[in-house]
C-alpha cells in the first residue's frame, strides 16, 4: 500500500530581548553557571513574576508575520509538573488563549509556492539546565540561568506532506525570525526547538492516523531525518499488520533512532489554571497595528517574488534573502533599472559574496553603492567593458567614490566593439599568422583559440573578444 | 503605665516630644516579651538585637534632627510568612525551618525606610493555612485573654503579641480571614485591605489571588497609621494597583452619622452563636445612637462561599507549594535513592498534615476531568458573590458582621475536626473572594471573658469609610486599647 506522511511541528524559539520574560536578569547564554539569575527566576519563596513587555511585541510581530489573528486581551497560565530545572515547580505559559492563533505561512517548496496552517503561537519561560556529573562531581546539578529566558511557541496545523515540506518551514520560520530581529536563531545553543508530530496514512485518505510525538530534535536536518526515520517506523508497522499507538518518543539523533519516552497512559496532568500573579494582557489596537506596520516584506515572500518576478533560482533566491545585506542590495540594484536581475543575482553571488566573505565587511563600509554597481553591470551587458575590467572598476569603486565610468576610461579599459575596427585588426592577424590559419582548415579547430589570443593581443586587450571571435569565424569561413 | 501599654498614636506622639527614647520603648516591650512569652508563645523568632540597634538608630537620628516619619521607633512585630533580608522566615513549617531570605518583602523595605522595630517574626498556621495557629510546626501560641484558648489563626503570632503587649504593632496576612479572625479572637483591630493595595512581592505565597498583607493594632489610628505606610503601587507585584493613596491616619475622623450600615442576613444565622449575636447587635445600636442607620439586607450566594473558598485557596496552593522540593532551599529529606524520592520524602516529612490536606485537595480539583466541575464553578461563583457585593454597596457605606461565629475555642479542641474548623472562616471569606477590605474590631468579651468581633465590610479602596465609622465607634465606647493580665 502507499501511505502518506502527516507532519506537525511545535516550534519553540527563544526571544533576543535584553532581559528575561518575567526578571530583570540578563538573558545570555554561555556564561558562568548560576551568575544570570536571581530571586524572581530561581522561584524562591515570596517572589512574584513582572511580564516584560517586549515578549509581547515580539510574538505579535510573528504573529503577524504568519498572518495570524492577535488575541489583544489575554492570559497566561500556569503548567504545573516537578522537575529540578523548573525552580517554581511550574511553568508560566499560556494555555487556552494565546496570544496569536489561526494563521499560516506561505514557503517555497523545491520551486513549488505551498500554504502551511499556524495553529498558535504564544510566551512562556525557559526552564533551566541539569548538568550531569561525571569525573567533576558526584549526581545532578541545576544551571538556573537559563529560567525565564523568554520563549515563543509555534504550532503548525499537521500540514506537511514530507520531511522536504516541513525542513522548508523550518528555514522559513528560521529567517523571518532572524529578519524580524525576535530571535538569534543559534542551533548549537538551542535558541530553536522542535518537537515533531508525525503519523502516517494510506494515500487518499482524509483520516488521519494515530500520531506519535517525538522530543529532543535539535536541528533542521535532525528533523529531516527523525521525520523519515518514524515514518518508514509506522509503515513497517502497518505492514506487518500492527498498530500505532499514542505515544512520545525521544529522538537520538547520533545513533538516527528512536524510542519510547513514555505511553498515552503515562501523560502528565499539567493541571493547567490561570496564572494568578499576573494580571490580564491587555495590548491596544494601536500598538497591534504599529507592529503591523513595522513588518517589510518578509523573506519566505521574498523568495517567492525572486523566482517568480525575477526567475532566479530558489536556491540563488534563498541565498541572496539569507543576508538582509544582500538582498537589499539586490532589490536597489534591480531597482536602478540598469540590468538584468538574473546578471545583478550572479554579481552579489559572485563578486560581492567574495568581498564579504574575505574582508568580514559590509557593503556599506565601502564606497560603492548600488546604483554604481547597476552602472557598471550594465557596462558589461552592453559590452563596453569586459567582466575582468569589470572586476579592476569594482576594487576600485569599493576603495574611492568615484564614478564607473571614469575609472575605466581612467584605466583604458573601455572595450573595442567597433566591427570596422576589429575587422582590421582581424584582417592583419589573419595575414601574420598564415600556418595558424593553415592549420584551422585542416581541422585543428584549437588554432582558433591562438588566433582570438593574437586578436586581442593586437587590441591591447580591449577588443570584445565575443565580437573578434565571431570576425574570426567569418573571415575563417568566407575564404 | 509601662511604655509597652501605650498604643502607637500615644508612643509616636511622645517620641516625637521626646517624652520617651525610642530605646526605652524597646526595651519595655522587649521586658514584656521575656516575662510573658512563656505563657503566649507568640514568637517563632525574636530579633532582640537588631530592635535594639534600630531603636538606638531613631534616637539618633530624631537627636540629629532628622524629619522622621510616625512609626519610626515603633516595634512591630512580623508574621513569619513575610520575607527578612537576614533573619529567617519560617512560614512555621519545617519546610522552611532554616530559610533565612536574601531579599526583603516590599512591606519590610517601606517599614524599614520609615524606621521601625523589628521586635521579631511571629508564630502562625503553617503556611497560613488554619484558623487557630495550631497547625504551627514550632509551637502552639496562646490567647493572652485566655491561655487555654486558641488567638484564632492563622496570624495567631500578630493577634497575639499586639494584645498582649508584645508589639505595638503587627503585620499579618490575610487569605480568608487570617488577620481578622486573630483580631477578633484576641481583642484587637485588624485591617484586611483590598486586594492589590499592598504589594504581596516577598509574602510567601499561600492563594496568590487572595493574599493580603494587613496590620493589627490596639487602635483604629494605629492600624489606619500602619497600613498607611505599606500600602502603594510596587512595580515587582503585578497584581498591585496603579493608584494613589492618602495618608488614611491624617483623613481619619470618626464619622458615622447618616452611614448606611447593612446587616446581611445570612451572616446572622443558626451556627452563631447567641453571645456573639448579642455583642455584636449592642454594637449596632450604639452606632445607631451615633447616627447610623442600619439596612437588612442579603447576599444570597454566602452559603457557597466557604466551598468556593476552599477550592480557589487550595488549587493556588497546591501550584504554590510545589516549589519546596528539597532541591533549591529549605528541608530535604536525608535519604533517598533517586528524584522521584527526595521529591517524595522531602514533602512527606517537610509539610505537615494540614498543608499535605489542601495540596491533595487542589491538586484534585484542578485535576483533569473535574476542573470545569470544581476550580470553574468557584471561579463563577466568586463573580457572582462579587456581584452581590457591588449591588449591596449601591444602597449601603459599610456592612457590619460578626467577624467570625463564636469567640475563641479551646487549645485542641478543633484541630481533629478540620470542618469544623474550616467553618470558623465563614464570615470571612467572601470578602478575600470578592477583594473587599474588612476591619475586625472589637466589640464586648463574653462571659469567660473572650472578645468578640465585629467587621465591618466596605467596598473597594474604602477603607477611609472603614476606619472613619470604626473610629466613631471606638471613641463611643471609651477606646480599644486594653492589655489583660497575663500570669
Amino acid at each position: 500500500m502507499e501511505y502518506e506522511i502527516v507532519v506537525g511541528l511545535e516550534v519553540h524559539a527563544e526571544l533576543n530581548t535584553k532581559s528575561k520574560i518575567y526578571c530583570e536578569c540578563h538573558n545570555a547564554f554561555g556564561l558562568e553557571v548560576n551568575t544570570q539569575c536571581c530571586p524572581i527566576c530561581m522561584g524562591m519563596p515570596g517572589t512574584l513574576p513582572t511580564l516584560n513587555e517586549k515578549v509581547v511585541e515580539k510574538a505579535i510581530k510573528m504573529g503577524h508575520a504568519l498572518h495570524c489573528d492577535i488575541n489583544r486581551i489575554c492570559k497566561q497560565d500556569r503548567k504545573n509538573y516537578f522537575y529540578p530545572d523548573l525552580p517554581k515547580a511550574y511553568q508560566i505559559s499560556q494555555f487556552d488563549i494565546p496570544l496569536c492563533e489561526h494563521g499560516y505561512v506561505e514557503v517555497m517548496v523545491e520551486g513549488e509556492v505551498k500554504k502551511f496552517g499556524v495553529t498558535r503561537i504564544h510566551i512562556e519561560e525557559d526552564a533551566g539546565k541539569l548538568l550531569h556529573g561525571g569525573e567533576s562531581f558526584d549526581g545532578s546539578l541545576v544551571d538556573f540561568n537559563r529560567c525565564g529566558v523568554p520563549l515563543i511557541e509555534i504550532v503548525s496545523e499537521p500540514d506537511f506532506r514530507s520531511s522536504a515540506d516541513a525542513k522548508a518551514y523550518l528555514e522559513a520560520l528560521k529567517s523571518i525570525l532572524l529578519y524580524l530581529d525576535i530571535s538569534d536563531c543559534k542551533m548549537q545553543e538551542g535558541s530553536i526547538r522542535c518537537d515533531v508530530n508525525v503519523s502516517v496514512r494510506p494515500k487518499g485518505s482524509d483520516a488521519f492516523g494515530t500520531r506519535v510525538e517525538m522530543k529532543n530534535v535539535n536541528t533542521f536536518s535532525g528533523a529531516v531525518r527523525a521525520i523519515d526515520y518514524e515514518a518508514a517506523r509506522q509503515i513497517e508497522v502497518l505492514e506487518n499488520g500492527g498498530t500505532i499507538t499514542q505515544e512520545t518518543r525521544r529522538w537520538d539523533d547520533a545513533r538516527g533512532v528512536n524510542e519510547l519516552l513514555r505511553s498515552k497512559e503515562d501523560a502528565q496532568d499539567y493541571r493547567y489554571f490561570p496564572e494568578p500573579d499576573l494580571p490580564t494582557i491587555v495590548v491596544s489596537q494601536e500598538k497591534v497595528d504599529e507592529l503591523k506596520e513595522s513588518i517589510t516584506e518578509l523573506p519566505n515572500l521574498k523568495v517567492i517574488r525572486y523566482v517568480t518576478e525575477f526567475g532566479l533560482s530558489q536556491t540563488d533566491a534563498e541565498t541572496i534573502i539569507d543576508s538582509m545585506e544582500k538582498s537589499a542590495w539586490f532589490e536597489e540594484v534591480v531597482a536602478a533599472k540598469a540590468c538584468n536581475a538574473k546578471t545583478a543575482a550572479n554579481w552579489i553571488l559572485g563578486d560581492i559574496s567574495k568581498f564579504m566573505n574575505e574582508t568580514g565587511k559590509s557593503l556599506s563600509d565601502t564606497q560603492l553603492t548600488p546604483n554604481k554597481l547597476a552602472e557598471l553591470i550594465s557596462y558589461i551587458e552592453s559590452g563596453k567593458i569586459s567582466n575582468a575590467a569589470a572586476k579592476q572598476v569594482f576594487e576600485v569603486l569599493l576603495q574611492e567614490n568615484r564614478e564607473p565610468m571614469d575609472v575605466i576610461k581612467e584605466k583604458g579599459l573601455m572595450q573595442i566593439s567597433d566591427e570596422g575596427a576589429l575587422e582590421k585588426v582581424v584582417a592583419d592577424v589573419l595575414a601574420g599568422n598564415e600556418k595558424s590559419v593553415a592549420d584551422y582548415r585542416n581541422g585543428k579547430t584549437n588554432a582558433l583559440g591562438y588566433l582570438t589570443g593574437q586578436c586581442m593581443k593586437a587590441t591591447k586587450g580591449q577588443g570584445n573578444p565575443q565580437k573578434l571571435k565571431e570576425l574570426l569565424l567569418a573571415a575563417l569561413s568566407g575564404e | 503605665m509601662e511604655m509597652y501599654q501605650y498604643t502607637a498614636t500615644e508612643l509616636s506622639s511622645m517620641l516625637k516630644k521626646k517624652e520617651c527614647s525610642a530605646v526605652e520603648v524597646t526595651e519595655s516591650v522587649l521586658k514584656r516579651v521575656h516575662a510573658v512569652e512563656n505563657q503566649v508563645n507568640a514568637y517563632v523568632t525574636v530579633t532582640e538585637e537588631l530592635a535594639l540597634k534600630k531603636a538606638e538608630e531613631v534616637d539618633q537620628k530624631r537627636a540629629a534632627g532628622e524629619p522622621l516619619h510616625d512609626l519610626a521607633g515603633i516595634p512591630i512585630a512580623i508574621k513569619d510568612n513575610i520575607c527578612t533580608k537576614g533573619v529567617k522566615t519560617t512560614c512555621a513549617s519545617r519546610m522552611l525551618e532554616n530559610f533565612v531570605p536574601p531579599y526583603n518583602a516590599t512591606v519590610i523595605e517601606k517599614l524599614d525606610s520609615c524606621d521601625y522595630v523589628p521586635v521579631g517574626k511571629v508564630n502562625m498556621d503553617e503556611f497560613a493555612m488554619g484558623s487557630s495557629t495550631e497547625t504551627s510546626y514550632f509551637k502552639k501560641t496562646s490567647n493572652p485573654n485566655r491561655l487555654d484558648c486558641v488567638p484564632g489563626g492563622s496570624s495567631g503570632g500578630s493577634g497575639a503579641a499586639v494584645s498582649a503587649g508584645e508589639a505595638v504593632l503587627a503585620l499579618g496576612s490575610d487569605t480568608g480571614g487570617s488577620i481578622r479572625l486573630p483580631a477578633s479572637y484576641c481583642g484587637v483591630v485588624g485591617l484586611k485591605p483590598t486586594y492589590s493595595s499592598v504589594s504581596r512581592y516577598g509574602l510567601v505565597a499561600f492563594a496568590s489571588s487572595l493574599d493580603q498583607i494587613g496590620p493589627l493594632g490596639r487602635s483604629v489610628s494605629d492600624v489606619a497609621m500602619l497600613y498607611s505606610a505599606i500600602c502603594g503601587h510596587d512595580p515587582h507585584d503585578a497584581t498591585s494597583a496603579m493608584r494613589e493613596y492618602a495618608d488614611f491616619n491624617a483623613s481619619l475622623q470618626p464619622d458615622i452619622k447618616g452611614k448606611v450600615i447593612g446587616l446581611p442576613k445570612e451572616y446572622f444565622g443558626a451556627g452563631v452563636s447567641d453571645t456573639v449575636k448579642s455583642k455584636v447587635m449592642e454594637a449596632v445600636k450604639e452606632m445607631e445612637r451615633q447616627g447610623a442607620a442600619v439596612k437588612e439586607i442579603s447576599l444570597p450566594s454566602t452559603d457557597y462561599a466557604l466551598n468556593a473558598y476552599y477550592i480557589i485557596s487550595s488549587a493556588e496552593a497546591s501550584s504554590n507549594l510545589a516549589r519546596f522540593d528539597g532541591v533549591k532551599y529549605g528541608y530535604r529529606a536525608k535519604d533517598y535513592r533517586n528524584l522521584e524520592e527526595l521529591y517524595e520524602k522531602t514533602r512527606s516529612e517537610g509539610f505537615g498534615d494540614e498543608v499535605k490536606r489542601r495540596i491533595l485537595l487542589g491538586t484534585f480539583v484542578l485535576s483533569s476531568g473535574y476542573y470545569d466541575a470544581y476550580y470553574k464553578r468557584a471561579k463563577l461563583l466568586q463573580k457572582q458573590i462579587g456581584e452581590e457585593f457591588r449591588q449591596a454597596f449601591e444602597s449601603c457605606d459599610v456592612i457590619l458582621t460578626p467577624t467570625s461565629p463564636d469567640t475563641a475555642f479551646k487549645l485542641g479542641e478543633n484541630i481533629g475536626d478540620p470542618l469544623k474548623m474550616y467553618a470558623t472562616d465563614i464570615c470571612t471569606v467572601t470578602v478575600n473572594i470578592a477583594g473587599l477590605p474588612a476591619l475586625s474590631i472589637p466589640c464586648g468579651k463574653d462571659e469567660t471573658g473572650l472578645p468578640v468581633g465585629l467587621q465591618l465590610i466596605g467596598a473597594k479602596f474604602s477603607e477611609q469609610k472603614l476606619l472613619n465609622t470604626a473610629l466613631a465607634y471606638e471613641q463611643a465606647v471609651g477606646g480599644f486599647n486594653q492589655i489583660p493580665e497575663i500570669k
